[in-house]
């Protein structure tokens, strides 16, 4: 091949790849732009609820403390209401078009989460990662609910995986992919608080009887 | 820098580069395989896909320190007869129109016909639609991976 048809053709897949670059990099930067690392939501501490003498109150006011993690779009995001995740804190649809599948880790045959998402976060790529990394199962949907359903659905055992009291407090305040959620790299806002934290106000609703909110 | 012994297309490839290296970068200037394209380097083009053991990833969303001993398979290393099929597809219908986004489309589609031999147009769209083309050939891809099927078929 001559110098010049090479250095053409090195000119032309040059262009090309800022072609396609061009072409993918709006949703991103818009991303970037929008996120930052920090969430300025912060928990109240379990204490802080003392002084609600009510017992049934108390428990739907340490619900909704736990509502402002459920219901941050860090954790919402992988809790959809169609079979299409959402990502960054607007809740746009998954870019490319993904889909739950079996066992939540995308379409057999199509774009399985593995194909983008690895065991960590990797930010030169500004791709999440965990090792347990999936869609919260179709009965597990999130999107689109007040905070009375999402808690209601919480202790369904048709719709929580089976899981009791103990197995839900123990998901909540230990589960991996549930602490990604605080961790979640790059320029992500995490979940509000801490897992710890939350950990402790799910325990002190569901030691307070797990009354769930109105509606 | 760090030393990597990776398996690439069934020969172990040293490269010295950083632990933090997209796999890409390995493959192309580590190993001097051109197959594998950059596209956006953030996992939303597929114009980088590569097999890691079997498995379709964007080899620029994969640290080179995560791939371990595990086989990795490039364009240049795609022999199965699905990719054949694919190949012969490809040729018969004149998919490329400038070529750049290819591989990874070839990539995908084969990885995609190994797992359901007759996907639907559906089956397709849900496999494909990571794999951007600036060209826009969709349509012949689509038919492509339609007549590839039909001759594994038999
Ligand atoms: S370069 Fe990897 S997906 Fe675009
Ligand atoms: S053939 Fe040109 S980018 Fe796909």
């Amino acid at each position: 091949m001559t110098l010049f048809k090479q250095s053409m053709l090195a000119l032309a897949a040059g262009t090309l790849a800022a072609g396609l670059l061009a072409f993918v990099a709006p949703g991103f930067q818009a991303d970037a732009a929008t996120d930052t690392a920090v969430n300025a939501a912060k928990l109240q501490p379990v204490s802080a609820f003392a002084k609600i003498k009510s017992k049934n109150e108390r428990s739907v006011a340490l619900f909704q403390e736990v509502g402002k993690v459920i219901q941050s779009p860090r954790c919402m995001n992988c809790h959809p209401a169609t079979e299409r995740p959402t990502q960054t804190d607007r809740m746009r649809p998954h870019i490319p078009l993904v889909v739950r599948g079996e066992g939540g880790v995308g379409a057999a045959g199509g774009l399985a989460c593995s194909t983008c998402h690895h065991e960590a976060n990797f930010d030169a790529a500004n791709v999440p990662g965990n090792p347990k990394w999936a869609l919260a199962p179709a009965e597990m949907a999130w999107q689109g609910k007040t905070l009375g359903q999402i808690c209601v659905q919480i202790k369904d055992k048709q719709r929580n995986g089976g899981k009791d009291m103990a197995a839900l407090v123990h998901h909540m305040a230990e589960d991996e992919l549930v602490g990604w959620g605080w961790n979640p790299g790059g320029n992500r806002t995490p979940a509000p608080g801490t897992q710890k934290q939350f950990g402790e106000l799910f325990k002190a609703w569901a030691d307070s009887g797990a009354v769930c909110p109105k509606g | 820098m760090a030393a990597f012994a990776l398996k690439i297309n069934g020969q172990t490839r040293q490269v010295d580069v950083d632990p933090n290296t997209p796999l890409l970068w390995a493959i192309r200037d580590g190993a001097g395989l051109m197959g594998t394209k950059y596209g956006c380097g953030v996992a939303q083009c597929g114009a980088c896909t590569v097999y890691v053991d079997g498995q379709t990833v964007r080899s620029c969303s994969l640290p080179v320190s995560a791939v371990g001993n595990s086989e990795v398979t490039t364009i240049e290393g795609l022999d199965s007869k699905e990719a054949k099929a694919v190949q012969a597809a490809w040729v018969a219908l004149d998919v490329p129109q400038c070529g750049y986004c290819q591989s990874g489309q070839i990539m995908s589609a084969t990885a995609l016909l190994n797992l359901n031999p007759a996907p639907t147009d559906r089956d397709i769209d849900l496999a494909m639609n990571g794999n951007i083309c600036r060209c826009a050939t969709y349509v012949r891809i689509r038919a492509a991976i339609h007549g590839a099927a039909k001759t594994l078929e038999g």
